[in-house]
Formats: C-alpha cells, structure tokens, sequence
C-alpha cells in the first residue's frame, strides 16, 4: 500500500488534548513538519507556554522547557545564550504574549535574540474559560466582556506585528492564517522561512497565527473559520510587516 | 575588592559562565562585575528588562545545563519568587545573591536582615526550600559562593547566598580558592540541549503535574531531598559557648557585631559565647543541644523585628528563656547596644 499521508516525525505519539475545530492542532503540525524539513529536529528546544499549548511541551517530538505565564521569551534566551547552535522557539497565545509577557517579548525582539516564536492569536483567554484578551476584538463578548468589548474603558486591540516591526532588531515579523488551504500553506512558508533565519543567525523572529477558537466563540468550527476570514483579518490584515532580506 | 566582587569572582572561580540580572542598590558590583569579566572567560552577561525575566532566563539557562547565577536585592528578589518557585519545582541547579537592604515596599538602601522569612521559608507559592547560605565575612562569602554551585547541581535546587548591604560593601583580604575540576557531581543527563546530542531521548523541564497524585508523589521526592540536606549540609560555629551563660545567636553582619560585643562582654566579666547559623536553611536545630544545658538564656540579635527568632524558639521549645534584640530600617545595632542587652539578661557590669 501507497503512503499517501503520515504524521510528521516532528510529533510524538501523545494524543492532542485541543477543542473540536481549534486550529492549534494544525499550527502544531505546520512547526513540526518544517523542523523535520530544515533538518533540525534533533537541535531544536521548545519552549511551552501557560495557555492552551500548555502541553506542547508533550507534542512536538524535542527538547523542551515549560515556561511560566508570559515569560517564553526569557527562558528562550537564556536557553540560546547558552547552546547558540539550537533551533529554540516558544510557542505562545495571545494572553500570555500579548498581555502578561509583554514586557519578555518586546525585549527578547529588542535585543535581536536569535530565536523563533510562534504566536497563536484567537483574540480571547482559551484554557482559562474565554475571557477577554488585550487581542479581543471591539464588540467581542467574552465572560469579562459580557456586552462586548468596550473601546472606551477596555480599549482596542493590540497589534502585536505592528509593534514589533518598528524594532530595529526584529528580522522576520509576519501575521499568517489557517483558515483555508491556501493559507495554510502561506503560513508553512513563513513558519519555515522565520527557522531558517535562525539558522542563518539572522535574528528574531515571529511569525502570528490566527486560530480558532470554537468552543469559547460559541461558533461551530466552519462558523469559526468564516469567522477569521470575515471578522478577524479586517483588524489583523494578513502579510508581512518586517523582513531584513526583503520580499516575502 | 569588595563584599559584592568578591562574591561575583568566587561565581566565575566556581566555573559560572552566565549571568542574568537587572541593577538594584546595594549589589550593582555584582552585575558589573560579571558584565566586565564574563565575556573574558567565554561567558554571557544579559541585562534583563526585569528581575521577572532574569530569573526566567536562568531558569532557561540552568534548564539546558549551565551553571549560572543572579544577584539582586530585596525588592528584586521578591519580584523573583515566581521564577524560583518553578526553579524549584522543576529541580534546576542554579545560584541567587540577595544583598538585603531594609523594607517593606521600597523601603531602604541599608542593610538589613528582614528577608529570612523569605528566603528559608520558602518565598514564592508552593511546597519547596531553597538552600540559604549566610556568610559573615568575606572569605566565608568566596567560599560559599563557590560550594553553592555545587550544592545546587548536588540536589538540583537553587541555592541562595544570603547577605546584606554590609558585607556587600565592605572591604577584607580574601585570598580566592582557585578555579577547580567539578568535584563528583551527577551528570546533567536532564539538561534540554537538543536530542540530536542525547540519543533520540527527549528531555523536558516542567513543573506541572495536572494529577494530585502525580504532584504529591512528587513534593514527596522534593521534601526527601529536602531532608538529606537537613541530613547533610547543616553548618554553623560555635564561638567561646564553652562556658557561656548566655547564648548569642546571629548570622551574618549582626554576627560580627555579636563577636565584638562578646569581647567586651568578657572584659567585664561575662560569660557570652555565640551561635552563629551557617545555613539558614537546613537550619542549625541540633547546634542547640550542644549548648543548651549550661545556658541560662539565649539573645538572638538580628536586624529584623525578629525572623529567625522563630527558628530559635523551635530549638530551644522552652526549654531556656530567649530575648531578642533586634534594629531595623537599615540601623546596624553596635556592640554597646548588645553588651546592655547581655548585661540586662545577667544582671552584670556598671
């Protein structure tokens, strides 16, 4: 028989814990398979966030170090100071990049740290039950915005690419999806192009991912893919917004 | 070269290679030290946005098996205790300097010892110690310094060396121990590097145990680490306790206050000795028995409103009054203000 399809070696045999519909499955997939075709499996170290990927550190088949909320960053570059010839990245969600880390990403990118992360925006708080994120959109109801998010008092959205493609030392900074096939494949690209800067000692690297959320949007998962498509990418427009070696 | 160098020279002498840290007052020689000399012997000095995230990138660090070290002082090492407490938990080796200075809150720059609670009884949320070391001068800081790291890799868990201001500060001859060969450790076969370099095995660092049983079963394994330090590693000195009648017990700075006002207190007369703890934590518990038949009290002095006074009402259990004596705020108690205290317990002297 005719193998026409297998999981990537860049995983373990540990069954995925993710909601029905929830992309993080797919983005798993889109790492693992681009460190087994860049060859680097065997040198990478992840590092797993607080947050739905919690259990990463269970799925991709490396090394791998479980960080606390929002610090990813930080154990990544102590990491990568000390085995500079590793393929280390993190692999986090909005609330703990875009709200508790904050401060550990703008300057893990700030001072160039040769090292790739793989941020997984779904504009709400997943494991803790669907609470609101600095990345909900306006309007959005979660269970700490009930009426929707409100600009006034609980402010807009952060652009986390926008931000970060101001720093000088960020080398590769794209927003990518997974809504579709074509995207899909869009979003390996750029997965593997932010490792390959890494390989080439080029510097930081983030590459964002718009997933779905299904279970806390209170949508079916083909609801939820239309609902990045329709919804999400007209506040996170999709491209590149930093590329040292220009072109996409 | 003063308390703070010598203590960062000791790390580089004990082989640490990284550094990660954030300026605060009174342990800045530290960090610039290490920022000047590291990168000298092939290693990496990182200033960090914060002290969230320079325990994190130790953790990072230690993780992938380096020896490395921070340093910081009271108000940072607070903002550390989340980071130690997963340091702990996920049994990584690494060293921690606290040069305290006097709090609450922002409080001040002197020394101070107010942060024993912390530092012994655990610090940051969860079951767990970290080791504590409390130098008194600073021969004693080189020399600990450099058995911290080994210490740490010994049982895999942080090690403090726990200071003040003061002997951040001063100024004494050391003579350094030479860079040795790593004495007889356990290999670091946990370390995350990759696993291309361990033969397919995957390695990973964590603390999370979703399953009560999982996480007892493993406390249980943490506190049985625990009590082969309390087994193994408890120091302390007992200086002219003979025929003392009355017991000082101090660590660190208020320890050499302790021994100039026992000198005095022997010129007129009075039979003082000290009991200096070591090792805050595994503290000294079974130093006591060795004085405690000939002792009429015990005057614990501490520049605290009274800390590691708790940890000597466990070992004296009423068994001998205790009085306390205690200068806060960064004021140094003198050897006058002892010696009154020892002549109030006696009854001695003008």
């Amino acid at each position: 028989m005719k193998t026409v399809y297998e999981k990537s070696a860049g995983l373990t045999d540990v069954p995925l814990h993710y909601c029905p519909g929830c992309t993080h499955g797919i983005i798993h997939k889109l790492v693992a398979e681009s460190l087994v075709e860049l060859g680097v499996l065997g040198r990478a170290i992840a590092v797993a966030p607080v947050g739905c990927a919690v259990f990463a550190y269970d799925y991709f088949n490396c090394d791998a170090q479980e960080a606390a909320h929002g610090r990813a960053p930080a154990v990544a570059t102590g990491i990568k100071r000390v085995h500079p010839d590793a393929i280390v990245f993190t692999y986090q969600g909005d609330g703990d990049l875009a709200s508790i880390g904050m401060a550990e990403i703008v300057h893990a990118a700030m001072r160039g740290e040769n090292l790739t992360v793989i941020f997984v925006n779904n504009a709400i708080y997943g494991m803790t039950g669907g609470q609101m994120a600095p990345t909900t959109l306006v309007g959005q109801r979660t269970t700490t915005s009930p009426l929707g998010r409100s600009r006034s008092g609980q402010g807009a959205p952060l652009r986390i690419c926008e931000m970060l493609a101001t720093i000088e030392a960020t080398a590769y900074v794209a927003r990518v999806s997974v809504h579709t096939v074509p995207r899909l494949t869009a979003a390996k690209r750029a997965i593997k192009k932010a490792f390959q800067l890494q390989m080439d000692n080029k510097g930081f690297s983030l590459v964002e991912v718009l997933s779905t959320c299904p279970t806390n949007w209170g949508l079916s998962p083909v609801e939820a893919l239309r609902w990045v498509e329709q919804t999400m990418i007209p506040v996170y427009p999709l491209g590149v917004y930093k590329d040292l070696e220009g072109g996409t | 070269m003063k308390g703070n160098e010598v203590i960062a020279a000791a790390a580089i002498n004990a082989g640490c290679r990284y550094f990660f840290g954030y300026p605060i007052t009174p342990q800045n020689e530290i960090p610039e030290y290490m920022a000047r000399e590291l990168p000298k012997v092939g290693g990496v000095y990182v200033q960090a946005e914060s002290e969230v995230a320079a325990i994190n990138m130790v953790y990072g660090a230690a993780g992938a098996g380096a020896r490395v070290l921070t340093s910081s002082s009271s108000p940072g090492i607070s903002l550390m205790q989340e980071g130690i407490s997963y340091i702990a938990g996920a049994e990584l080796p690494c060293v921690l300097v606290n040069i305290m200075r006097a709090g609450p809150g922002l409080g001040g720059v002197q020394p101070s010892q107010a942060d024993y609670f912390q530092a012994t009884k655990g610090g940051g949320h969860g079951d767990y110690h970290v080791l504590v070391l409390a130098p008194a001068n600073l021969q004693e800081a080189a020399d600990l310094t450099q058995s911290a790291f080994d210490l740490a890799d010994r049982y895999r868990n942080p090690v403090m060396v726990l200071a003040d201001g003061m002997i951040g500060q001063l100024m004494e001859p050391v003579e350094l121990l030479p860079a040795r060969p790593a004495v007889d450790l356990p290999p670091k076969d946990w370390a995350t590097t990759g696993t291309a370099t361990s033969g397919g095995r995957r390695r990973v660092i964590n603390s999370l145990y979703l399953y009560p049983d999982q996480l007892e079963q493993h406390v249980h394994a943490l506190y049985a680490k625990y009590a082969a330090m309390e087994h193994a590693e408890v120091r302390y000195e007992l200086h002219q306790c003979d025929d003392a009648e009355v017991v000082i017990v101090a660590y660190g700075t208020t320890s050499r206050i302790a021994r100039s006002a026992i000198e005095k207190c022997r010129r007129l007369g009075l039979r003082v000795g000290l009991l200096r703890p070591i090792t805050l934590y595994p503290f000294p518990f079974a130093a006591f028995e060795q004085v405690i038949a000939r002792t009429q009290a015990f005057l614990v002095v501490e520049m605290s409103m009274g800390q590691m006074l708790d940890d000597v009402k466990i070992a004296v259990a009423g068994r001998k009054p205790i009085s306390f004596y205690g200068r806060t705020g960064g004021i140094v108690p003198t050897p006058e203000e002892v010696v009154k205290q020892v002549q109030a317990l006696l009854g001695g002297g003008p």
